[in-house]
């Protein structure tokens, strides 16, 4: 679902050039969820932007849901849903109108878009909210809605940009339950950036691990933690593989 | 097909909060109302010489300031979740600057009925040409507003707009007409689009169809329209894979 070799981002800034990601290789069979870790400033957001088709990659090559990345980018949005990290929707935007416009904008018709959010906003137990402006939802209702806004289209492949940072953890694991779900249901495939590792652990079948813009780490949970030691944590891969502990980064 | 599903979506947002139309349009209807008068009995113009300068100023500080939208849009992932969907880069501008013209049209046709109430005696072709004068000058500034907002850290946009707005309404002549500036004004005044479209609004309420001013008004309004939106789009485009 995703192919990426020497996958780089170079910024050019006043002090010079800055290489956010350096050579990134990345592989993400359909229907797998993939965790995305890294510290602070590692590459993650930048990376999810250019397979994303948000930000132009300075190198490498890659293939997003059977789409060239860089000579398809049309076909490349078509296929999959983005929920970046800082929501979807203004504060006064109404929920069913937004989910409505996203729908239209994927090529449906009206009736067929009405009918549609009216689907997603029941398989994600927001139907009652249509008529509600965002700034009336609650933090897990909210996420629930920007993920419902990816989905709308039926992608084959979700990426999510720390869906759960600031929720509750009874909201967080309502919407593991969604990611999981979609997947049994829809066989979606699914790449995530968090900084939780109890998330990465509880929900990605496979972590890829970046620090400095490289990748450090790449395996199942249980074959890193493995690689450290028998009672190793995931606290300890990150600590081993970057030389810091990801909650101090959560915390920062 | 995207660009008016777009644009209605904006326009029902926006008449959602019929205030923020009416205060849209406030400045210049104060003009109308506390200057105006004034300005008539004083023997530098009529009517029908200030409210085209007014509705230039509507113009400029409505559709100048469309841009502030996206710089909300921008902070609340709006924009991220549209750029990532099918539509074209184009069809995002022209939705939202299709919305900037209609609001701008409706504002214009208050402050000219108004205009009506206090004495102007426009003919109604004169106005009719007019409005698709403006609503050019207002697809481009429209249009230039996002790609502004959309190239400034967004913390700048307000106080830059306004900042850059208020002299080129008083350049435009939009107040008081720009014969009465001195030699150097009136130069520095040629150089901005919006002195053409002035004069050539001020012709056409005149009924002076085809008289120079309302021509070249027309054609400058015509060109910064292409221009704008070519511009725009082209930042619209800026950074995609």
């Amino acid at each position: 679902m995703i192919h990426a070799r020497g996958l780089s981002r170079t910024f050019t800034t006043k002090t010079g050039p800055v290489e956010a990601v350096r050579r990134l290789d990345i592989d993400v069979a359909a229907g797998e969820i993939v965790g995305f870790l890294g510290p602070n400033g590692a590459g993650k957001t930048t990376t999810l932007r250019m397979l994303t088709t948000l930000l132009r990659p300075t190198g490498g090559t890659a293939t997003v849901a059977g789409h060239d990345l860089t000579a398809e980018p049309a076909k490349v949005r078509r296929r999959i849903g983005y929920v970046p990290q800082g929501g979807t929707m203004g504060p006064g935007a109404l929920l069913g109108e937004e989910l409505e416009l996203q729908a239209r904008l994927y090529g449906m018709g009206a009736t067929a878009a009405r009918d549609r959010v009216a689907e997603v906003l029941e398989s994600l137990d927001l139907a009652d909210l249509a008529a509600r402006p965002a700034a009336s939802l609650s933090g897990g209702q909210r996420r629930r809605a920007d993920i419902a806004m990816g989905l709308l289209h039926a992608p084959a492949l979700l990426f999510l940009d720390e869906p759960t940072t600031g929720l509750d953890p009874r909201a967080r694991a309502a919407l593991w339950d969604d990611v999981r779900r979609l997947r049994a249901e829809r066989g979606l495939t699914v790449f995530l950036s968090t900084h939780y590792l109890d998330e990465a652990d509880a929900l990605c079948d496979r972590l890829l691990i970046v620090d400095g813009g490289r990748v450090a780490g790449a395996g199942t949970p249980a074959a890193l933690k493995a690689e450290i030691g028998p009672a190793a944590t995931l606290d300890d891969v990150f600590l081993s593989l970057t030389g810091r502990p990801l909650r101090a980064e959560a915390a920062a | 097909m995207t660009t008016l599903v777009l644009a209605r979506h904006y326009v029902r947002q926006t008449f959602r909060v019929k205030a923020a139309l009416v205060f849209g349009a406030l400045q210049p209807v104060l003009f109308l109302v506390l200057f105006g008068p004034l300005f008539a009995r004083s023997g530098v113009g009529s009517w029908e010489v200030l409210v085209p300068g007014l509705l230039v100023q509507l113009g400029l500080l409505s559709a100048g300031m469309s841009g502030f939208g996206i710089v909300f849009d921008q902070k609340f992932g709006v924009l991220e979740r549209l750029r990532v969907t099918p539509a074209s880069r184009m069809s995002l501008l022209l939705g939202r600057v299709a919305k900037d013209v209609l609001v701008l049209l409706v504002q214009a046709v208050a402050l000219v009925g108004l205009g009506y109430a206090f004495g102007l005696r426009a003919p109604l072709p004169g106005v009719l040409l007019g409005l698709a004068l403006l609503l050019l000058l207002a697809a481009a500034l429209a249009a230039l507003s996002y790609a502004v907002a959309l190239s400034l850290n967004q913390e700048m946009f307000a106080p830059l707009m306004s900042t850059v707005l208020v002299p080129l309404i008083l350049l435009s002549g939009a107040l008081l007409p720009m014969s009465l500036a001195p030699g150097w004004l009136d130069v520095l005044s040629r150089l901005t689009p919006f002195r053409y479209v002035v004069d050539g609004l001020r012709a056409l309420f005149a009924g002076h169809y085809t008289a120079p001013d309302a021509l070249l008004g027309a054609g400058v309004a015509a060109l910064f329209a292409v221009a704008g939106i070519a511009a725009a789009t082209r930042r619209f485009h800026h950074e995609n894979a």
